[in-house]
């Protein structure tokens, strides 16, 4: 007996011990974000773009990245939405829910899910030469389009099964056709759409390896989509490799900036998903 | 009437197409790679390029094994600290835990899971490098500089807990409350009950999650890259650089034109990694899907 | 053997959260004998049992007060030992709930736990329980097959065998027939009556006349508290107590 309370107590504190590595990991990462970020923040890094001998120190800041990490984002996510809200709404109410071809576009979608963005950003950069195109902002945005399109389908597709049956068959039996329930049901789930976007703008705004090849990089601010665009992770990335601390110090500040951005979205986007998560399916 | 018909028919075809083009980016992309690999698979056989250690892009020779072998080392750290972890926690949060700390603790699973690759890159170059160099090695080797498989393998381990713990969560939720109180009825601990009850009725449910786990960490590129040293020699200790395929891939997209054949090469790596991926993920989808079909029935 | 009552149950309370399961409960449950308790459902029959054991433990925010003696300890005693407690008490669910391995193992489950019987001894009990429930000449070429591949039916007495391999001295059994079929249900009583030779017996049931076919005693449980207790009986034909005639009627009639 006094083994196996032993035993118990053993584990429980090995389990204890996990939860305080695994959940405490967490704060250890932003904490370390936030105490070698802070003493370099500034205006000047979320105002200015990168002056002359920025890497070497001198005056500027990360605006570029910003902007052009802003534009990709939304930019995908956008396209991302005129293809996935279709496809869920085809999944689900063409396909109905429970079927056996829907369940397997739920799993493909998912295994598209897993692929990483290093893959989508070869590919991009494929279909780029393929047509032609330098690497610029349109390229950028495709390839993380084809990275978000995943995450849009199945967080609208679990957001629209949360929506009662009842609802659809009332108003089929009304007579409408499958198109106009479909505009029903998108008016109900209107908050849910709002996750999928906060969610998708998120994981395209902190992605690296698919617009590595495909985006560029560049000091300005891109005007039209041809232009190369610099991406906030990317920034990160080089800075990081300088040798030179002022410009290691920008990188730890805008790893603080992509780090606040990204945790705004993420909170925002599970408070949302908690008032469907009531009658979501464990 | 006859109008709203005709355009609900339209567009439920014009869905059916975007559906289709959608899932078949998985296609198109294995066909891309592969088609765009076919000059260093003319040269050479798959076997040599799986398994030589000679990579001398200018005289056109790519062995990829040092890469794999860096690949495999990152990855299987990663699996080995984050495993262990994860199940632990995954007890603790489904079956010790009050729901009100639950509650607590959930939403920083979650908030761990949203935090960029890149983020966590700088955290490992920041925190683990140093950690390593200067507290953990010294102890083992004679000199490192912290740049490692090891470093990976633990920033590749936090950036998978979200997954497995999840999914784990999941699946343990999953399991019938009364399979519990039959086995505390015998007059079993909690503890013996997970480990003779809970782990082998939420085994497929674990190995899905293990196979995603290890599937997401082959793919993981710009943490990885940035910790490991990327050196394409095979690492033969936790302490030694390595230099997966992902960051390989990455790091060399600038000098990718330059040298002939080099494209062929780094794409032949991304066909590689993407048929590796595709195949864990297929089967741990699947299972997890008929976990959950076995569930609503 | 003592007369005294294996459970003997004093002021128990149970309220989870701000609502009250239970209110003072007090009540000597017989030795050796089939015991129903019966009542409307939601009226707290599960979470008497339950108490019994202290399976209530894991409910969140569950508070019990008062005593559950069990041979003269007190179970909610900060000292005392659950699993031991637990060992005392076999349990049978609504429904079958064979733990994930071989038949065979689900037998030895138990007597595992709790020592380290050798594989002749473990052979030897398993037969016997196997026996005891009927099961033996169903199940003995394979024993070693997953324990989901029997019947619902022979699940449920499965489970009633492992349960008998800690050597218990009383069975709970929580409306354990609702799942089955009659042919099983009527095995499974006829264990009851059986059994109660060498084991004391709770069940809950809803069914009056499984109650009355099966039990010594009843007692009837209302929002809570224990309106009535006596010999089965009596208490069906000629109850004391209003309540208690209103929710006979139905069956009387």
């Amino acid at each position: 007996m006094i083994r196996r309370k032993l035993e118990e107590n053993f584990f429980k504190v090995l389990m204890l011990l996990a939860i305080v590595i695994v959940a405490g990991s967490f704060f250890l990462i932003v904490g370390t974000i936030f105490y070698k970020g802070v003493p370099f923040m500034n205006w000047d890094i979320i105002t200015k773009i990168p002056g002359g001998g920025f890497y070497i120190g001198k005056e500027g800041g990360v605006l570029n990245a910003i902007i052009g990490s802003l534009y990709i984002a939304g930019g995908a996510t956008v396209l991302g939405l005129l293809i996935s809200i279709p496809v869920a709404i085809y999944i689900n109410m063409y396909l109905g829910s429970r079927n056996v071809i829907a369940n397997s576009l739920r799993i493909a979608f998912d295994v598209l899910f897993g692929i990483p963005s290093i893959v989508y950003g070869a590919f991009g950069f494929l279909i780029m030469v393929y047509f032609g195109i330098k690497a610029s902002l349109l390229g950028g945005i495709v390839a993380v389009t084809l990275l978000v399109i995943p995450i849009l389908v199945r967080t609208l597709d679990e957001v629209i099964i949360t929506v009662p049956k009842e609802l659809r068959d009332a108003s089929l039996a009304l007579g409408a056709t499958r198109w106009e329930m479909s505009k029903v049901v998108l008016r109900q789930i209107r908050p849910g759409i709002f996750t999928a976007i906060l969610l998708s703008f998120g994981r395209a705004i902190g992605d690296v390896a698919s617009v590595l090849f495909t985006a560029g990089f560049s000091d300005n601010i891109p005007t039209s989509l041809h232009q190369p665009a610099a991406t906030l992770p990317l920034a990160i990335f080089f800075q990081l490799g300088s040798p030179v601390e002022e410009v290691q110090g920008r990188a730890y500040a805008s790893a603080l900036i992509l780090t606040i951005v990204v945790l705004i979205i993420t909170v925002l986007s599970s408070l949302l998903a908690k008032r469907f998560s009531k009658n979501k399916i464990q | 009437m006859q109008f709203r018909l005709l355009k609900d028919k339209v567009l439920s075809k014009l869905m059916l197409l975007l559906t289709i083009l959608s899932v078949s980016v998985v296609l198109v992309i294995g066909i891309g790679l592969y088609y765009k690999s076919i000059p260093v698979l003319a040269n050479s056989s798959w076997w040599t390029l799986l398994t030589s250690s000679d990579w001398k892009p200018l005289k056109g020779l790519f062995g990829f094994f040092p890469f794999i072998m860096g690949t495999l080392w990152v990855t299987g750290i990663a699996i080995i600290i984050a495993l262990p972890l994860c199940l632990l926690s995954s007890f603790y949060i489904t079956e010790y835990a009050h729901p009100r700390v639950r509650k607590v603790l959930v939403p920083f699973v979650n908030l761990l899971s949203g935090i960029p690759p890149v983020i966590f890159g700088v955290w490992g170059v920041l925190f683990i490098i140093p950690l390593i160099q200067n507290h953990i090695a010294p102890h083992f080797v004679e000199f490192s500089t912290g740049y490692s498989v090891l470093a990976g393998g633990i920033v590749l381990a936090v950036m998978i807990f979200p997954l497995i713990v999840s999914i784990v969560c999941e699946v343990l939720n999953t399991i019938p409350k009364e399979l519990k109180e039959a086995s505390l009825s015998l007059g079993a601990t909690k503890w013996e009950t997970i480990k003779k009850v809970y782990l082998r009725k939420a085994k497929p449910g674990i190995i899905a999650a293990t196979v995603l786990a290890i599937s997401r960490a082959f793919g993981e590129t710009i943490a990885v890259l940035m910790v490991c040293g990327n050196n394409a020699a095979v690492p033969h200790s936790v302490f030694d650089s390595g230099y997966p395929l992902p960051a390989l891939i990455a790091n060399n997209y600038g000098e990718m034109l330059s040298i002939p054949m080099y494209d062929s090469a780094l794409m032949f790596a991304a066909l590689l990694l993407f048929i590796i991926i595709l195949l864990f993920n297929i089967i741990s989808r699947v299972i997890l899907a008929r976990l959950e079909r076995k569930l609503a029935a | 053997m003592t007369n005294n009552p294996h459970i003997s149950v004093q002021h128990l309370n149970v309220s989870i959260g701000n609502h009250e399961i239970l209110k003072d409960i007090t009540i000597n449950i017989p030795n050796k004998k089939v015991i129903s308790i019966i009542g409307p459902s939601g009226c707290g029959k599960t979470t008497l049992l339950k108490s019994f054991n202290r399976l209530l433990d894991d409910t969140p925010d569950v508070k019990v007060t008062g005593k559950v003696l069990l041979d003269g300890e007190n179970i909610y005693d900060p000292k005392a030992e659950v699993t031991h407690i637990r060992k005392k008490m076999g349990l049978l669910s609504q429904r079958p709930y064979p733990l994930p391995m071989s038949i065979y193992d689900n037998v030895a489950y138990g007597p595992r736990l709790h020592g380290n019987p050798k594989k002749v001894e473990l052979d030897q009990l398993v037969e016997t329980q196997l026996k005891a429930t009927g099961l033996w000449n169903e199940v003995k070429d394979r024993l070693h097959a997953p324990a989901t591949r029997l019947s619902i039916g022979q699940q449920q007495r499965l489970c009633l065998a492992r349960g008998l391999a800690v050597e218990p001295e009383i069975i709970l059994g929580d409306e354990s027939t609702s799942a089955l079929d009659p042919v099983s249900t009527s095995i499974i009583e006829d264990l009851f009556i059986h059994l109660k030779q060498k084991y004391t017996i709770v069940l809950v049931t809803h069914i009056l006349r499984q109650a009355r076919r099966v039990s010594d005693y009843i007692i009837f449980v209302y929002m809570g508290k224990i309106i009535e207790f006596g010999p089965t009986e009596e208490l069906l034909l000629n109850p004391q107590k209003e309540l208690t005639k209103e929710y006979v009627k139905g069956f009387i009639s």
